[in-house]
């Protein structure tokens, strides 16, 4: 305990520098993921907008990215974080490559979610006089924003799971300093209020996200 | 001019085996649906009457033929031209298809959008519309608060907002219990006369047809195999399969196994008499088996009604000498059609 009251301060810093990592990865990757997902729901056979070339392309390129461990991934993207963000070793850095890494699993999540949406809404809508365009904006993404709030909360706390390992490039958050301060000085106790903190985090974020799913399901 | 016609339509979908023949849905179609027509469309799953109606908003391209709708061949049309098309055809579906996320009255909203109608106007007919499918007071609920009825209701006035002439219903009440769909048939029947729209209606109920319909057509294999007006097709079906179909809707001719049973339970032979509205005379038969000495006991039948006019099948064992029933048989044919079972 005694280690722990002097690096509070520092704690604080720690689990602000996540929230940053975890905010912008959502931000990018979060972004990054819903145009690939979108692209693999709109190109599948059968689809609005089928197109067997470029779902065979997302679809490889999905499938090769994903299964790549994360802690590989960082060094294995660290020459190309160099070349877009500047630097391959800080905060900026890191987030591209999470953003990077994230979008591709985050695809699969949405895309699955758009999968729910029911063939028959799609039709009405086309039956209507609507354009491909619109039944893909007004009408597929909003059947499914229950079910994506619910998928993007739980990319959120994949988010905060990978955002410990900044440390790697020289990042800061929470999994910096529980390793630094925690670990490698021999005080589980500072580990553990990591830990915590993280834990208070994950609960709070997914309280939100199942609270903002069932305003939007009305349910 | 009729307002839909079809002309040698086929469509195919590529088989999913490669090298396979294509799949055939529709194979070489005429029709031609009148304006103010109420077009039923028959027959067993899987006969191709989905996709038929889906050729006349061209949701789904025919593979060849000519399909002219309220003038325009629409087999040639660029799909942003489909789009304006479709603007003029209205259509409801089995599952409703609502749009789950938006209200009652955003649903209604919707196709007036995609038409730019401006806002003022699009309130004012969403209004209406709601106003008369007698939801007025639902305007701002969501579609999974409504009942199954109202949610018909809703498709129905969605449907109507663009102030279509053609309605496409595809097995609009089948997935209503029978007092919801009379609730339904009755409004779309007030779409018809009021509104003066054209209907094509996919069904396989017997209470679709007999309330709303005016003419029909019955689907086999992609194929329309007999069509006309109601009372003909169903009082006296010509081709086998439509036989057979209006059987399975109809009651009153006994199927072979109710036959069979019938067949145990009486003594005597089973006979089955068709009578059609204009050229029964039911008493008349009756007498003529009674002054024979034919006894004669009721086993089976029922008697329809379309549009105020009356056929029906009686099935009777007829009990007595063989041969003064044939000699009655004979006299009754004048009256009825004769169907001996064997």
């Amino acid at each position: 305990m005694d280690t722990l009251i002097p690096l509070l301060p520092k704690l604080f810093e720690a689990f602000g520098e996540t929230i940053n990592l975890v905010v912008f990865s959502l931000l990018f990757g979060g972004f990054g993921g819903f145009v690939i997902g979108l692209g693999l729901y709109v190109t599948r056979v059968g689809s609005i907008l089928q197109n067997r070339l470029v779902f065979g392309i997302l679809n490889v390129l999905v499938n090769i990215f994903r299964p790549i461990p994360f802690v590989i991934f960082i060094a294995a993207a660290q020459p190309l974080a160099r070349l877009v963000i500047g630097s391959g070793i800080n905060d900026a850095a890191f987030i591209f490559i999470v953003s990077l890494g994230a979008s591709f699993g985050i695809s699969r999540i949405v895309e699955q979610n758009l999968l729910t949406v029911s063939p028959g809404v799609i039709e009405a809508s086309r039956a209507a006089g609507a354009s491909r365009l619109r039944t893909i904006f007004r009408i597929v993404v909003p059947e499914a924003l229950g079910p994506l709030i619910l998928g993007y909360t739980f990319v959120f706390v994949v988010l905060v799971d990978m955002s410990a390992l900044a440390g790697f490039v020289g990042g800061g958050g929470l999994g910096a300093f529980a390793i630094q301060w925690g670990f490698r000085q021999f005080e589980p106790v500072v580990t553990w209020a990591a830990v915590i903190l993280i834990i208070i985090l994950v609960q709070v974020i997914q309280f939100a996200g199942n609270a903002l799913a069932r305003k939007v399901l009305r349910r | 001019m009729p307002l839909v016609s079809l002309r040698d339509v086929a469509k195919r979908y590529p088989s999913p085996q490669k090298g396979a023949p294509p799949i055939s849905a529709i194979d070489g179609v005429d029709l031609d649906i009148e304006a103010g027509d109420v077009y039923g469309i028959i027959g067993y799953s899987g006969a191709g009457k989905s996709t038929l109606v889906r050729l006349i908003n061209a949701l789904e391209p025919a593979t060849s033929g000519s399909i002219v709708v309220d003038g325009t061949e629409i087999t040639t049309l660029p799909e942003s031209k489909l789009r304006e098309l479709r603007l003029g055809i209205g259509m409801i579906f089995q599952q409703f298809n609502l749009f789950n996320s938006k209200t009652v009255k955003r649903n209604v909203s919707y196709p007036l959008e995609v038409a730019g109608v401006p806002k003022a106007e699009r309130i004012a007919r969403v209004a209406e519309l709601l106003d008369f499918v007698g939801l007025s007071d639902k305007a701002n609920s969501y579609p999974d608060q409504l009942s199954g009825g109202q949610k018909q209701r809703v498709g129905i006035a969605r449907a109507l907002a663009t102030s279509p002439r053609i309605l496409l219903a595809d097995e609009a009440t089948s997935a209503l219990d029978p007092e919801t769909t009379q609730e339904v048939l009755t409004l779309l029947k007030r779409v018809n006369e009021d509104f003066g729209v054209t209907i094509v209606v996919i069904t396989h109920e017997m209470d679709v047809i007999q309330t709303l319909a005016t003419k029909v057509a019955v689907m086999e294999n992609g194929k329309v195999i007999e069509h006309g007006d109601v009372f003909e097709v169903f009082s006296d079906p010509q081709h086998a399969a439509s036989r057979k179909f209006v059987a399975t809707v109809i009651k009153g001719i006994p199927s072979p196994t109710e036959l069979q049973v019938l067949r145990e339970r009486h003594v005597g032979r089973i006979v089955t008499l068709s009578f059609r509205d204009g050229d029964v005379d039911q008493a008349g038969v009756f007498l003529t088996l009674a002054e024979a000495g034919v006894a004669f006991e009721l086993v089976y039948g029922g008697i329809n009604d379309i549009r105020g006019r009356a056929f029906g099948h009686l099935t009777l064992a007829l009990r007595g000498e063989d041969a003064a029933i044939d000699r009655a048989l004979l006299e009754v044919a004048e009256h009825a059609t004769v169907t001996e079972a064997r």
